[in-house]
This record gives structure tokens, C-alpha cells and sequence, in this order.
């Protein structure tokens, strides 16, 4: 009998077929759990990846503040602080133009989350970092260049 | 996740700040294996949600640009002391990790 049948009917009983066959490795359990932007994340181009967020039509706002270093000694740990003062912010992204992929991450709030985001990111050479936030439908974005003495991406 | 990850909530007036911290090796999958020749495989977290009181107040997607150990504050209007906040990671191996904290 295929493994994949086999442990499905096995498990049927116990904790369920997708568990069962996400800890045999027979699947990828990304699907099955969350959803994950994946044309975003894996975009080597920096217009894809922007495309990807919907951020092709985002106008640039005095209202979003990129905090982050001029110049980061280690690009493997660069902080960075998003805030915007725009009333219904209800997703703010992260890209770091030149890294080999610009998409960091994207955060969507709900149910009282403040348009504010403080976290740490790789960066591979000196390049911008971009924060783009949506609020009421439309796309906003803002940015800051941080000089990288050593690039953060390992290579 | 060699340690659990931390979680600080303190009320500063009507918003409550939650930083957390979190332990994963976020591998990008673009670094090479000095051991092996090849790449270290993509290890990374790849979906966070955070709830308070129940509700959920962030669904994060992540990528491997996300620092080692990853480090993440927000604020959150309304929440109120005492409230419960969890947190939640999943990453692209599937693998995941829960840690709740009470606001203070």
C-alpha cells in the first residue's frame, strides 16, 4: 500500500491525515496553515515584489516614518520602526531595496493594532529601506537609506 | 528553539506595548554550506499572529530578511491590563511556537 494511504488511514483516528502526513514530510504544510505571499517573498525584482504587495500605486506620505540607522555596522541586524499617523492603517510591508529578495515582511492589524512596527532586519549592502501602508484602500509609502558597512546576507 | 520565546505587554495609557522576542536561526536558504559545499536550506518563520483578549490584532507574513532571532514590538488601542497576550509562530517547515503573557 502507498505510505501516503497508509498513514492517512492509520491516523484517520488520531490527530488527523494533514498532521499525519506533515510529520511523515509527505506534505508541505505552509498551504495547509497560513496563508504566505509567496510570489512576494521569493521575487528576486524589486518592481515584483512591490507589485506583489500592491504597492505599484503607493503615493509617498509625510505620514509614514521609516526609523532605522544612517549606518548599520552589522547588516545582519538592522533595526528598523514603522509608524504611521494614517487613520485606518491596516497593513504596513517592509522591502529593502537591494537585497537579493526585497520583501522582508508584511504585518496586517486589526481590532485596536496601532499603524507601528519596531523590528530587525537583514540588509545586504547600503541601499533604502521602504515601508508601504495601506489604509482605507489606498497604498502609501515612505523611506530611508541605511548605510551598510557589512552586508547581512551571509554571502 | 533552544529557549521559549519572551514576551513583555505594559499598558502606557489607553495602548498597550508588547515587544517579543523570538528564537529561530532564520536561514534564508541563500547562504552557502562551508561544511557541505551546498546552501543551508530556507529555515525561516513565515507567519506570526498575535491576538489579545482572543482577538486577533496581527497576522504577520514573514520572509528570511527578518533578522536571526527575531525581535518584533507593537502597540495595540484599547487593550486593557490584565488582558491576555499570545503569540504565535509558524515557519516554512512547519514546525511552530506559542507564548502568551498577561499586560501589566
Amino acid at each position: 500500500m502507498n505510505i501516503l494511504r497508509r498513514n492517512i488511514l492509520k491516523g484517520a483516528g488520531a490527530a488527523g491525515a494533514v498532521s499525519v502526513a506533515v510529520a511523515a514530510g509527505l506534505m508541505k504544510p505552509t498551504v495547509a496553515f497560513a496563508g504566505w505571499n509567496k510570489a512576494g517573498f521569493e521575487s528576486r525584482d524589486l518592481a515584483t515584489s512591490m507589485g506583489a504587495i500592491g504597492a505599484n500605486a503607493a503615493t509617498p506620505s509625510s505620514d509614514v516614518s521609516v526609523k532605522a540607522p544612517d549606518i548599520a555596522e552589522n547588516g545582519a541586524v538592522v533595526p528598523v520602526e514603522i509608524t504611521s499617523s494614517i487613520p485606518g492603517t491596516d497593513s504596513i510591508a517592509i522591502i529593502s531595496e537591494k537585497n537579493i529578495m526585497p520583501l522582508i515582511a508584511v504585518f496586517n492589524l486589526s481590532n485596536g493594532a496601532q499603524g507601528y512596527i519596531s523590528t530587525r532586519i537583514k540588509m545586504g549592502s547600503t541601499a533604502n529601506v521602504v515601508a508601504v501602508v495601506k489604509a482605507g484602500g489606498k497604498a502609501y509609502k515612505s523611506h530611508k537609506e541605511v548605510k551598510v558597512t557589512i552586508g547581512g546576507c551571509g554571502g | 528553539m533552544a529557549e521559549p520565546m519572551k514576551i513583555r505587554a505594559s499598558m502606557s495609557g489607553d495602548t498597550a506595548d508588547v515587544k517579543c522576542l523570538m528564537n529561530h536561526p532564520m536561514e534564508t536558504g541563500l547562504v552557502k554550506d562551508a561544511k557541505t559545499g551546498g546552501m543551508k536550506p530556507a529555515h525561516f518563520i513565515s507567519n506570526v499572529t498575535a491576538t489579545v483578549n482572543g482577538k486577533t490584532v496581527m497576522e504577520a507574513e514573514w520572509g528570511g530578511g527578518v533578522s536571526k532571532n527575531p525581535y518584533l514590538a507593537f502597540k495595540v488601542k484599547g487593550a486593557k491590563a490584565g488582558e491576555k497576550v499570545q503569540i504565535t509562530w509558524t515557519d516554512n517547515t512547519g514546525d511552530h511556537n506559542t507564548a502568551e503573557t498577561t499586560i501589566s
